[in-house]
C-alpha cells in the first residue's frame, strides 16, 4: 500500500513543487492549525516536508502523513504569506486524492462523504429533494418532535447544534428555472450570470434572491443559467478529482452560451473552486482553454458591487448596531477579496464596524471539515468566538455558506442567540437597501 | 527494568509533550536551511525552567544531544538536529513575565515571538528595537541565542544591546542567573553577554530580561534610486558623514528590486542599479528636518529618484517591499541559500561589485541586499540542490565571498550565526587561537558536547582548505 501511495506521490506531484518551500517559516503564524497545535506536524511547511517524506519512500506508515493531511483546513491562508508562493492548495489536493484512492476512510465518514457529495452535491435535483425532506422535517412537526424526544441527543454534541442552526428551507417552488433579471437602473452598466451553488440555491435560496436583486439595484442584468450543477469544491477538496472535472467541464458550458462581463458568485468556498478550472483542467487541450475563458469572468457579487458604485446609486441604511466581518478563507486567499466587503458593511448607515482580532483567520467550517474533525474545528471556532466577542458586535457578517453556517453554530454554543446574529453579506445589504425603501414611501 | 532516556523524560514532561511518531520527527528534522535534514530521536517541550532542569540532567546521563528550536527559522543551520538526540521547544513557556515601566525591563520566557513582545511594549509607549525580518515568526530564546540583526541595527545595536540577563541551565544541570535589571553591572566575567549569540552550545535560555527604551514618536521613510552602486555608497557614506544616524539605512541592488517588484508591486523603479531604503525616527521636527537633509544628499550624489513616505500607508509600503527581498528572489528558483557577509560600512561599494565578480566567476546567480548602514550585507543564491555540478560552484562561490569579506576587515557573518553551514569558515575569522579558546570555553560549560553539538564548531575541529 505504502510503497503504491510513494509511486502515485512521484508521479503526480511534482519535486519542484514541493523544493520550493524554503521552510522559513512564514506561513506558520497564518495557519489555524499550527496557532492551535503550535505543532509542526499541523503547519504547512511541516505538512509539506511530510510530502516530499511520502514521496521519497522516508516514512514507514504514509497514514501518518494522512492524518496530518486530513486535519488540514484547507482555508490557503498559507498561500498569500509564502514568500516562495508555493502551490499548497493544489499539492494538498492531490495528495488527498491520492490517498482517497488507495485507502479505506473510515466507515462512518465515507458514508458522510458519499452522501453529501454524490447523492446531494452533484445533483441539484437531489439536493432540492433532500432540503425538501429538511423542509418536511422542519415544518411537519417532526423537528418540534424530535426535539422534544430529545432523540438529537444521540448524536454528538455539535452535530445536535447544527442541526438546531440550520436554516429554515424555503419551499421548492420558489427555486427558479433559466431566467432574467433585468437591471433596475435607466442604463444597464454589465451583464452577469449567477452561479447558484448547491448550498446557496437551496438553505440559502433567499440569499441568492437578495444578491439578484442587490445587482438589478446596481445596473447589472443577471441570467441563471439553467443547465449549471455543483462547482466540484467539495469533490476536489476531499480527493474526489475526476467528479470534480466532470462538473467542471458541465458548468464551463453551462456558462459559455450566457454572454456576460461577469460570472457571479456569492460564495467564497464555490468561487474559489471555479477560479481554479483553468488549473484543473490544464492538461486537457479540449478544455484548457475554454476553462481559462471562464475563470477570468468569475468575481465575487461584493466585488462587482464595489465597481459599479452601489454604495454611492443606493441610499443604505438599518438600525444602529455594531457589525463585524468573518472573512471567508477562499474568498480572501484565493479570490483575494478582502476589502470589498467591508467597504460595502461601512457604507450602511447604522452600521458601526468593527473589524475582529484575526478576522483572516479560518473558522473552522472548511466545506465539511466541521463533520470530519469536529474537535479542532470546534476548538478554532470557540476561539474565533473570543475575538468576535471583543467587537461587542451583535451582528457577525460572512460571504459564504459554510462560513454562515459555522458562524451561527458559534453563537449557539456560546447561547447568544438571543442577542447576536450572524448574516450573509447580500442579506444584510437587502436589509438596509429595504430600509431605505420603505422610508422613500 | 530501567528505563530508556526517552521513558524518562516522558515522565518529567507528561507523555502528550514527547513525540517519537515518525511524522513528528521529520517534522522538525529541518529549519530554513537548505540540505541538513536530519530526524531527531524525539521533541520534547518542556513547561518549566525545572523540566529543562531535569531534562538535561537525563541527556547528560546518557550523552544525549539537545538541540533548542524557537520556531526554527534559522539560516545557518543552527536549529537542525544533525547528530540527532531531542529537540527541545519553547511554545509551552510563552509567557511574558513582567513588564517593569519603572525600570524599562521586560522579563520574559523564551518561547515569546518577539513580535508580540514589540507590541506589548509599543501599547506602553516603550520600544525594543531589534527587529530581525523574521520577528513575527521567530521567539525570542531564538533571538538570543542568535543575536539577531535586523533593519534598525546602525541606530539602536541588535539583540546583544538588550539583554540585560537570563537564565540558563548548563550541561550539569545548574541554573546559571545571570545579569538582571540593572544598566551597570561589573560583578564578574558578563555571563550574560556569553550566552547572547551562543547558538544554543553553551545551555539552555530559560528566562530573559531585556532593555527597552521609549519609543520614538515619529518616523520619515525615505526611497531613492541610482544608476550606479558606487553613488548610492557614496550617498550612505556621506549621510554617516553629516553625522546623521538613521534609523534604518537598506541597500537593494538590482536583480533584487526586479524580484521584490513582480511580488510587491510596490512601485520600485526596475530601471535602477540601486535603491537605498532610509528611515529616520525620532521628535516630528528633527525627523523632518533629518530625512530632508538626507533626500539632499541623495540628490547631490547623483540619485535618479527620491522619494518620501507622505503617508504612513506608503512608508509601510516600501518597508515591506525591503522585507519581503529574500521572500521575493526565493519565487525565483527552487532552492535559495541567504548569506550574511559583513563588511565595515566604507567597503560595501567594493563588497558588491566583488560579490557580482564573484558570481560571474562561478557562473551562479547571486543577489545582493542588505543593512547598508552597517555593512550587512544578503548576497542571496539561486540555485537547485539537485544540480550536484552547480551546489559545487554555489559553494566555492560562498566561500570566495567570505574570503574577500575577512580581507575587507568583514566578518563570515553579521547576525545569522555560525551554525553547522558556516563551521568550516569560522577560523577564517578568528583564527586556530581564537576557535581554541571558544573550543575551552565550550568545555567548561558542556564537557560531554551534548549542547547543539556540531554548530559553531565544525566537526573535524579544522578549518576548511584555502
Amino acid at each position: 500500500m505504502s510503497e503504491a501511495i510513494t509511486q502515485a506521490f512521484q508521479e503526480r506531484i511534482s519535486e519542484d513543487d514541493l523544493l520550493n518551500c524554503m521552510k522559513c517559516g512564514f506561513c506558520l503564524p497564518a495557519c489555524p492549525t499550527y496557532v492551535e497545535t503550535q505543532d509542526e506536524v499541523h503547519s504547512p511547511r511541516g505538512r509539506i516536508s511530510l510530502m516530499m517524506a511520502v514521496r521519497d519512500g522516508e516514512i514507514d506508515d504514509v497514514h501518518e502523513v494522512e492524518e496530518s493531511l486530513n486535519v488540514c483546513l484547507g482555508c490557503r491562508a498559507c498561500e498569500p504569506a509564502c514568500p516562495a508562493g508555493v502551490n499548497y492548495g493544489e499539492m494538498l489536493e492531490e495528495a488527498r486524492a491520492i490517498f482517497y484512492e488507495h485507502k479505506d476512510v473510515p466507515l462512518q465518514e465515507k458514508a458522510l462523504r458519499k452522501t453529501t457529495l454524490n447523492m446531494l452535491f452533484t445533483d441539484q435535483e437531489k439536493m432540492g429533494k433532500a432540503t425538501s425532506l429538511l423542509r418536511f422535517y422542519q415544518r411537519s412537526g417532526l423537528q418540534k418532535t424530535a426535539r422534544k424526544l430529545k432523540v438529537m441527543n444521540f448524536f454528538p454534541d455539535h452535530m445536535q447544534q447544527m442541526e438546531r442552526v440550520l436554516p429554515d428551507v424555503p419551499k421548492r417552488a420558489k427555486q427558479h428555472r433559466e431566467v432574467t433579471f433585468p437591471s433596475e437602473t435607466d442604463q444597464t452598466k454589465a451583464t452577469a450570470a449567477m452561479f447558484k451553488g448547491c448550498l446557496m440555491d437551496t438553505l440559502f435560496h433567499e440569499t441568492n434572491q437578495s444578491t439578484i436583486t442587490l445587482l438589478n439595484r446596481a445596473g447589472c442584468d443577471v441570467v441563471v443559467p439553467d443547465t449549471q450543477g455543483c462547482c466540484g469544491a467539495l469533490h476536489g477538496h476531499s480527493g474526489k478529482k475526476a467528479g470534480a472535472k466532470e462538473l467542471a467541464k458541465q458548468n464551463i458550458q453551462a456558462f459559455e452560451q450566457a454572454d456576460v462581463d461577469y460570472i457571479i458568485t456569492n460564495a467564497g468556498g464555490c468561487g474559489a473552486f471555479l477560479h481554479d478550472y483553468d488549473h484543473l483542467l490544464e492538461n486537457d487541450a479540449e478544455w484548457a482553454e475554454r476553462a481559462k475563458a471562464f475563470t477570468d469572468k468569475i468575481v465575487d457579487f461584493s466585488t462587482v458591487l464595489m465597481d459599479l458604485d452601489f454604495p454611492n446609486e443606493a441610499a443604505l441604511n438599518i438600525d444602529q448596531q455594531i457589525i463585524t466581518y468573518q472573512d471567508s478563507c477562499h474568498l480572501r486567499n484565493v479570490l483575494g477579496v478582502a476589502d470589498a466587503p467591508r467597504q460595502l458593511i461601512q457604507a450602511i448607515e447604522g452600521a458601526h464596524y468593527i473589524e475582529m482580532p484575526h478576522a483572516d483567520q479560518c473558522c473552522g467550517s472548511a466545506g465539511i471539515y466541521n463533520l470530519t474533525q469536529p474537535e479542532m474545528s470546534m476548538q478554532i471556532l470557540d476561539h474565533k468566538m473570543e475575538n468576535v466577542d471583543t467587537t461587542r458586535a451583535t451582528t457577525i457578517v460572512t460571504t459564504n455558506p459554510g462560513c454562515l453556517l459555522q458562524m451561527k453554530l458559534g453563537i449557539e454554543r456560546t447561547e447568544q442567540t438571543d442577542t447576536m446574529r450572524a448574516v450573509h453579506l447580500a442579506d444584510l445589504l437587502l436589509e438596509a437597501l429595504s430600509t431605505e425603501d420603505l422610508n422613500s414611501d | 527494568m530501567t528505563m530508556t532516556w526517552i521513558q524518562e523524560i516522558r515522565h518529567i514532561v507528561g507523555d502528550e509533550h514527547v513525540q517519537t511518531k515518525q511524522s513528528s520527527l521529520l517534522s522538525y528534522a529541518y529549519d530554513a536551511t537548505p540540505n541538513f535534514n536530519t530526524k531527531p530521536e524525539a521533541v520534547v517541550a518542556p513547561a518549566s525552567e525545572q523540566e529543562i532542569k531535569e531534562i538535561v540532567t537525563v541527556c547528560a546521563n546518557h550523552q544525549i544531544p539537545i538541540v533548542p528550536r524557537g520556531s526554527g527559522t534559522n539560516l545557518a543551520a543552527g536549529t537542525t538536529p544533525t547528530q540527532g538526540g531531542v529537540v527541545l521547544l519553547f511554545h509551552r513557556m510563552y509567557r511574558i513575565l513582567e513588564l517593569d515601566e519603572d525600570n524599562l525591563t521586560i522579563t520574559v520566557q523564551p518561547g515569546v515571538i518577539t513580535g508580540d513582545i514589540c507590541e506589548a511594549v509599543e501599547a506602553k509607549g516603550l520600544f525594543y528595537p531589534p527587529d530581525p525580518s523574521s520577528m513575527k515568526i521567530s521567539t525570542i530564546g531564538g533571538n538570543i541565542n542568535e543575536n539577531s540583526g535586523g533593519l534598525r541595527g546602525l541606530k539602536y545595536g541588535v539583540t546583544k544591546d538588550y539583554v540585560l540577563g537570563v537564565n540558563a541551565v548548563i550541561a550539569n544541570g545548574d541554573v546559571i542567573r545571570a545579569g538582571g535589571k540593572n544598566v551597570k553591572d561589573v560583578a564578574g566575567y558578563d555571563l550574560t553577554s556569553l550566552f547572547v549569540g551562543s547558538e544554543g552550545t553553551l545551555g539552555i535560555i530559560t528566562k530573559a530580561t531585556l532593555k527597552l527604551v521609549p519609543l520614538p514618536e515619529s518616523k520619515q521613510t525615505l526611497l531613492a534610486s541610482f544608476d550606479s552602486i558606487e553613488r548610492a555608497a557614496e550617498t550612505v557614506s556621506q549621510v554617516i558623514a553629516n553625522k546623521l544616524t538613521p534609523a534604518t539605512l537598506e541597500f537593494i541592488d538590482r536583480a533584487t528590486i526586479q524580484a521584490v517588484e513582480d511580488y510587491t508591486h510596490v512601485g520600485l523603479p526596475t530601471d535602477a542599479e540601486a535603491v537605498l531604503l532610509i528611515e529616520q525616527d525620532g521628535p516630528p521636527s528633527i525627523c523632518e528636518h533629518d530625512i530632508q537633509l538626507i533626500q539632499g544628499i541623495a540628490i547631490e550624489h547623483g540619485a535618479i529618484t527620491t522619494q518620501i513616505a507622505e503617508t504612513e500607508e506608503r512608508a509601510a509600503e516600501l518597508r515591506e517591499a525591503r522585507r519581503s527581498a529574500l521572500s521575493a528572489l526565493a519565487k525565483r528558483s527552487p532552492t535559495t541559500i541567504l548569506e550574511d557577509a559583513t563588511v565595515p560600512r566604507s567597503e560595501i561599494a567594493t563588497m558588491v561589485k566583488a560579490i557580482e565578480a564573484i558570481a560571474l566567476e562561478h557562473d551562479v546567480n547571486i543577489a545582493t541586499f542588505g543593512h547598508a548602514g552597517d555593512g550587512n550585507l544578503h548576497p542571496t543564491c539561486m540555485t537547485d540542490l539537485r544540480d550536484k555540478d552547480e551546489w559545487e560552484r554555489v559553494e566555492a562561490a560562498f566561500a570566495a565571498i567570505f574570503r574577500k569579506a575577512i580581507d575587507l576587515g568583514g566578518t563570515i557573518t553579521g547576525e545569522h550565526g555560525v551554525g553547522e553551514m558556516k563551521s568550516p569558515y569560522l577560523a577564517w575569522k578568528v583564527g586556530d587561537e581564537g576557535i581554541q579558546l571558544m573550543n575551552q570555553i565550550k568545555l567548561a560549560f558542556d564537557p560531554e558536547h551534548i549542547m547543539n553539538p556540531g554548530k559553531i564548531f565544525h566537526r573535524s575541529g579544522g578549518e576548511v582548505d584555502e
